[in-house]
């Protein structure tokens, strides 16, 4: 398939097209067909859904009986008034404050540690990678283990520097913090990968540039390489808040919300609405008030962000 | 500027050269730290019961006890989640293939009627959570279920695929990339008698090598660790996927530590597996999505 070749024929297409009605029609029918299946899936799990469930915020419906009559903003005004909800958002909001920016740091660290060449390179970096294929539930798994308060491993090393023995996940003051704890550690692997190709985009003349300059090392991270990390930096921010936000898995594994509803987070406590409860219409309302935090919480990141985010190109 | 470039550099000349990296004093150690709890999840599972439950504990355990694996196998059937896991993302593996392809493929490249608006009505579903529309996916499931198609309803686990069968994302991304490949190609196929379907699968899935890979190793990890949607869309041990058979698992056996070790083991060796084979593709997918920027 010759250059000169593809032009010529790209010139003869060109010169069947003009103004022919019924092609037109033809490659809307085409286009409808190649479409439909992706839209049907997308439509009826993704879109119709929305609806739904924002009209199902406006019903009341229980358990006991299978009519759902609308209630109009009841299950919104029900929700301020819940000091479960309150405490919830708090508990989310302290949790995706811990958990964003030390996986961000330690990412970072990693990855800077490990963008040079260096032996046995591979074996660093495949052992941060490995975060990534572990699920969240066996990560939770191995986590409630290493921080058995009788028999954990933690406890033992808090034993040999003298700390006094914790109860970890059985204490409602620092179940949350065990919590960030392991899924920091999840999510290691993701933050050095995004970070580790970023760095590995930064062409090195920059950086000698400034040492010739006179910069130190030092100052030229400061001054060359966080600049040009920042939107690394801005995604990974955006993208763990989103999922820290909705964070269920771990949650649901290690404490069922406790002790004492110390981790009951958001998506926890929605879910024990509608799939305990069988509080639809409740937990519909929930749900897009997460959604609106959510929302909210990216829209701050976006304005904030852009102002210390630099794109080269 | 020159003075201190001067300094700067007979700073540099006079720093003491280590017979190795000093950078290896921070890379053992969080290393070690990294990997400690895959470590100790591999030793408790070859302990006693016993051995486990001691205060302090042993580093190492005094007989290697390969045991508990085959308790744990016949205490739940690892076998068959592993088999369900499997089905189920390599299913919605090459359905997201074909389908997000195909739409992505009239998105990126042909132009009909109502293609603009229902190509923003797709990204906008990108933006919602998941526990926005988990109840009425949960809904319309289990009437599929009931009055369509019994193998799709909850309890099944085509209802772990059918939701996610297609998904915005896949769409947007392989639009994006389609519209990078040179239209040129295309054009001469099309000339030269191909179908669009044809041009597709002929000219423009094999130039698209990197980007499916990338769209499939995505979709596989999302789908094999999903957690949420089988938890409430399954209510069987024969239909559970690994993370919901290992939750289970872990509510019957709470204390039993090496055995529940030797079932997460199990449970999380194969994708570990499949993962340091193909580590490379992993990585470049994971950082495509970085890259991609916002």
């Amino acid at each position: 398939m010759s250059l000169s070749a593809s032009i010529a024929l790209g010139r003869r297409k060109t010169g069947e097209r003009p103004g022919s009605r019924r092609l037109r029609r033809a490659e809307t029918l085409t286009g409808w067909a190649f479409v439909t299946p992706a839209t049907v899936v997308i439509g009826l799990f993704g879109a119709a859904p929305i609806i739904w469930s924002l009209i199902m915020s406006f019903q009341q419906s229980d358990q006991l009986s299978s009519s759902t009559p609308f209630v109009g903003l009841h299950n919104y005004r029900q929700m301020v008034h819940d000091p479960a909800v309150t405490s919830a958002i708090w508990h989310t909001l302290i949790y995706t404050a811990l958990f964003v920016p030390g996986t961000m740091v330690l990412g970072l660290f990693l990855a800077v540690a490990m963008n040079r060449k260096l032996r046995f390179m591979w074996v660093y970096r495949t052992a941060a990678y490995a975060t990534m294929a572990i699920s969240t539930i066996s990560e939770a798994l191995v986590f409630i283990w290493l921080f058995d308060p009788s028999y954990g491993i933690v406890n033992y090393v808090f034993s040999l520097l003298h700390i006094p023995q914790q109860q970890f996940l059985n204490s409602p003051s620092e179940a949350l913090y065990v919590v960030v704890v392991m899924t920091i550690w999840g999510w290691s692997g993701f933050a050095v990968v995004i970070y580790l190709a970023a760095l590995q985009g930064i062409p090195q003349d920059l950086t000698e540039a400034a040492a010739i300059d006179g910069a130190g090392r030092w100052t030229s991270f400061w001054r060359i390489t966080m600049p040009l990390l920042s939107p690394a930096s801005l995604f990974l921010a955006v993208w763990l808040t989103i999922n820290a936000l909705q964070l269920f898995d771990e949650v649901y594994l290690s404490t069922q919300g406790g002790p004492l509803g110390a981790t009951t987070v958001l998506v926890y406590y929605l879910y024990q609405q509608a799939f305990e409860n069988f509080n639809f219409g409740y937990a519909s309302a929930i749900a897009y008030l997460l959604f609106i935090v959510i929302l909210v919480v990216t829209a701050i990141q976006f304005r904030v962000g852009r102002r210390f985010t630099y794109y080269r190109s | 500027m020159s003075a201190p470039s001067l300094a700067a550099g007979s700073v540099q000349a006079g720093r003491r050269r280590w017979p190795f990296s000093p950078w290896h004093l921070v890379l053992i150690p969080a290393t070690i730290v990294l990997l400690f709890p895959f470590v100790w999840l591999i030793v408790t599972s070859l302990e006693t019961s016993s051995e486990a439950l001691r205060f302090p504990p042993d580093l190492t355990p005094h007989v290697i006890r390969l045991r508990n694996y085959p308790d744990a196998f016949n205490a739940a059937p690892f076998g068959r989640f592993f088999l369900n896991s499997a089905i189920v993302a390599l299913t919605t593996v090459v359905c997201n293939l074909v389908l997000c392809a195909a739409a992505g493929y009239a998105f990126a490249r042909f132009r009909f009627l109502g293609r603009t608006a229902l190509f923003i009505v797709m990204m906008a579903t990108l933006m919602v959570p998941f526990q926005v529309t988990m109840i009425p996916q949960f809904l319309i499931t289990k009437w599929i279920g009931v009055n369509l198609l019994a193998g799709v309803g909850i309890g099944h686990i085509g209802a772990l695929i059918l939701p996610n069968a297609a998904t915005a994302f896949g769409v947007f991304f392989l639009r994006q990339f389609f519209r990078t490949l040179p239209i040129e190609y295309e054009d001469a196929a099309r000339v030269d008698g191909a179908n669009r379907l044809m041009v597709l699968w002929k000219v423009v899935l094999p130039l698209s090598a990197p980007a499916l890979a990338t769209l499939a190793a995505l979709t596989f990890l999302d789908s094999w660790n999903n957690f949420l949607w089988p938890l409430i869309a399954i209510n069987s041990t024969a239909a559970s996927t690994l993370p919901l058979g290992l939750a289970t698992f872990q509510g019957a056996h709470s204390t039993e530590w090496p055995l529940l070790m030797a079932g997460n083991v199990m449970s999380l060796a194969p994708m570990m597996i499949v993962f340091l084979i193909a580590q490379r593709y992993f990585v470049r997918s994971v950082a495509a999505t970085g890259l991609s920027g916002i």
